[in-house]
């Protein structure tokens, strides 16, 4: 059969209007921080999008007073119905703009336009609509006597899904009652800025919601605030631990979502082509900038070299390139500081005595890229084995017995992740027993949605996101 | 003449076993003055000599209770139930000698003591019945917008060290521990330093209800010296802080900032700001103590014809 080329296929820049330079949003409106600015690029070209604020000290200081007052004046005292009846509106603008938040995020982060398009906003949307239901049945959810907010949440969100990773945060803590200090992450600040505009459109009442830029000392400002009651955080486990340590001995809650070395497990049983997918979708969805990508793959030894080949064929097919082209699969690096890390632990596994092999495929020549990679020969000890790489590269192990594959997949220190590729239904709900890990996808992977919990056993985190179990780290409760 | 009555040895619980403190060391526990009757002068009544647990005993406890945590988890609700409801049986059992403890440790009346040792049976009753309920009550089928099964459940944490009350010396142990171990976690207890014999009692009722070896640990001594080890414990999954009230020398800020190296789960003693008390036991229990050691796992699976 012959193979054709594609042809481009860009999606539209003109639905966003970039403003060259954006402040904070304090208590409704925009203003200037006080700090430094700093600029937002666009990771596939190297293009700079907007100046941004460095949010300081000062400005944290006022974003967690508008935040109290809005608390104590207002929305603690709104009805849960109206609460609902703000983030539903939310929710609509949301899909009303999705193309705008589709391009901005793709534009910002580097991230396919398909995988903003169809995941990430609408994605984002459900989780607005998802929350606004609970705002008023607070007591139906099995969370306690008399279930209560804290007053004002700390809110602090990585750079690999912003808008998302916004939705998870803001719509749980504004259903149940609290106001919110959010800071996204310093590469990716400019669809929490959109979102700002949402706020206002939505009318919602000023100070409930506040989001301040900046990089790591603009976050520990935020943790170290004596009027934030709880904070959010998703992220490294570096800086999960570092926050756990600033607010020991206080009264503040924390819940952590943060790293994770997901083992994928494909049985010889399992239906191969299916199993493919699932791996590369695993791995390679989100250039691998994903906290529970399944980024180990364990295979039973009998059919290792045969899953090798089919991995390999269909690597070979994936678009890297232009995040803008409609038919793009892996798209930019988010960051230089990002691809530097992702060399060097690849380098390391060179080095410990993996097999590398890469796709070959031909890379942009401005922008972060890195080609999609498979180490294998990977043993348990290696690094690329134990250490979260957060990129496109997946280290390949083997197994012989569902017991080995239990102990290698448990044998990390996180626990975030997990997936399991076999026909054979009571080898599953066995395999599901035995993995230490918050999410287990059975012949599936990567699979989110508002209603289902999302969080990490040991040391990737505590607490969950999304559904009833996600409410629980937003309220009080008891006399 | 009256009979010269045999004297209890009060050991360690680890693994199952009694030992004594692989330091050697014991300390001198006394009698509690009595909180009804007036002041006297006569010097404190001498109880026994208690072991002093040692950081080795405290990382011994963490070996055996991990050993037998899976298998625990792994027994069905029912099972966990039944053996949670014998050792309330055992307790009963063994009511004048956990009443006469009580009364020494705290120095309670007669009638409070008696009151105080059947709530605390009445409460070891109420968390064994959970045992196959909760996971109902907090789980369950999450409606998906696609294609998926897709179902949470609790687990537990897994290892789980206990600062156990200083003041309620067994009501107040027992409303910390059973909400731990009823799940499938095992426990290492550091208990009162100044009350540890009821603790050590509770640890023979335990060892002769079914409780497999190693799924609850009791070390007595002081928590100042043995938290810290168990806090920075990199096999622990979770501290329950809660004996950090009146307990000399203990910060619980430092216990908590050291249990950040592993993101151990951690529950705060009661109190407000750095301050820590000891909650009052005598009031009904919600289910937060049990929910703070649990996980939850969330399984999905395409649905297809």
């Amino acid at each position: 059969m012959p193979t054709f080329e594609y042809a481009p296929a860009p999606e539209s820049r003109a639905v966003v209007d970039l403003q060259s330079s954006y402040g904070l949003f304090i208590n409704g409106e925009f203003v200037d921080g006080g700090g430094t600015s700093f600029k937002s690029i666009s990771p596939a070209t190297e293009e700079v999008l907007a100046e941004v604020s460095e949010a300081t000290d000062a400005d944290i200081d006022k974003a967690v007073a508008a935040a109290r007052s809005a608390y104590t004046r207002v929305w603690s005292r709104m009805s849960g119905a109206d609460r609902g009846k703000y983030l539903y509106r939310i929710a609509r603008i949301l899909q009303e703009r999705a193309r705008e938040f589709a391009v901005l995020e793709t534009l910002d982060n580097g991230k396919p336009i398909k995988e903003s398009r169809d995941v990430d906003v609408p994605i984002a949307a459900a989780h607005f609509f998802y929350h606004a239901g609970w705002a008023d049945k607070l007591e139906y959810a099995s969370l306690g006597t008399n279930p209560r907010p804290h007053g004002v949440v700390g809110q602090i969100i990585p750079w690999n899904f912003p808008l998302l990773m916004l939705a998870w945060k803001i719509a749980p803590a504004l259903a149940t009652g609290n106001t919110v200090v959010l800071k996204p992450a310093e590469t990716t600040p400019l669809t929490a800025l959109l979102f700002a505009e949402v706020c206002q459109q939505a009318e919602l009442p000023p100070g409930v919601v506040n989001i301040v830029t900046g990089s790591g000392p603009t976050g520990q400002a935020i943790v170290d605030h004596p009027g934030i009651d709880k904070i959010a955080f998703t992220g490294s486990t570096g800086v999960g631990k570092m926050i756990a340590r600033s607010i020991a001995g206080t009264r503040k809650k924390a819940t952590l979502e943060l790293g994770g070395k997901a083992a994928n497990i494909v049985f010889d049983d399992a239906p191969i082509d299916q199993a493919v997918e699932g791996i590369v979708n695993g791995i390679f969805f989100n250039q691998g900038h994903v906290c529970c990508a399944g980024s180990r793959l364990l295979v039973q030894e009998s059919i290792a070299d045969e899953f090798d080949r089919r991995l390999k064929r269909r690597l070979g097919t994936l678009r890297v390139g232009d995040p803008l082209d409609k038919n793009t699969d892996v798209g930019a690096i988010n960051s230089r500081a990002q691809l530097d890390r992702i060399v060097a632990l690849t380098d390391v596994g060179e080095g410990e005595g993996a097999v590398r092999w890469d796709s070959g495929c031909a890379l942009p020549t401005k922008g972060f890229w890195f080609r999609p990679t498979i180490f294998t020969g990977v043993s348990q000890t290696h690094r690329i084995a134990q250490e979260e790489i957060f990129g496109p590269v997946l280290s390949v192990l083997t197994f012989r017995t569902p017991q080995e594959a239990v102990a290698k997949a448990n044998n990390t220190p996180y626990g975030l992740s997990a997936g399991i590729w076999t026909e054979k239904g009571s080898r599953i709900l066995w395999m599901a027993d035995q993995l230490k890990a918050g999410v287990v996808w059975a012949n599936t992977f990567n699979q989110f949605d508002p209603t289902s919990p999302f969080g990490g056993y040991k040391e990737s985190g505590y607490g969950r996101e999304g559904g009833r179990h996600g409410l629980e780290a937003y309220v009080k409760t008891g006399a | 003449m009256a009979r010269v009555d045999v004297k209890k040895t009060y050991k360690l619980y680890i693994g199952g076993k009694f030992p004594r403190s692989e330091s050697g060391r014991s300390y001198e526990v006394y009698a509690a003055p009595s909180t009804t009757r007036r002041p006297r002068t006569e010097p404190p009544r001498f109880l026994a000599n208690a072991a002093q647990g040692s950081r080795k005993d405290a990382r011994d406890a963490v070996t055996a209770a991990r050993a037998a945590q899976p298998g625990w988890a792994g027994a069905t609700a029912y099972n966990r139930g039944q053996v949670l409801y014998r050792v309330a049986e055992v307790m009963e059992s063994r009511r004048p000698q956990l009443v006469q403890e009580v009364r020494d440790a705290e120095g309670l009346s007669p009638a409070a003591a008696e009151a105080v040792v059947s709530q605390a049976i009445d409460r070891w009753v109420w968390y064994a019945g959970w045992s196959d309920k909760y996971v109902q009550i907090l789980g369950g089928l999450n409606p998906v917008a696609g294609p998926y099964f897709n179902i949470s459940a609790s687990e537990p944490t897994g290892v789980v060290a206990v600062l156990a009350p200083q003041g309620s010396s067994l009501l107040g142990l027992v409303s910390v521990l059973a909400p731990i171990i009823v799940s499938g976690n095992a426990a290492v207890v550091v208990t009162s330093a100044d009350r540890p014999l009821p603790a050590i009692t509770l640890a023979e009722c335990l060892a002769t209800s079914d409780v497999p070896g190693g799924v609850v640990n009791i070390i007595s001594g002081k928590a100042s010296e043995i938290a810290p080890w168990l806090a920075s414990h990199r096999d622990v999954n979770a501290i329950d802080l809660c004996g950090a009230a009146d307990a000399d020398g203990v910060d619980w800020a430092a216990l908590e900032e050291a249990s950040a190296d592993n993101l151990k789960r951690v529950l705060r003693p009661a109190g407000e700001g750095a301050g820590a008390v000891e909650p009052d036991w005598s009031q009904t229990p919600d289910l937060s103590r049990l929910t703070a050691f649990l996980e939850t796992k969330t399984v999905w699976h395409p649905k297809g014809r």
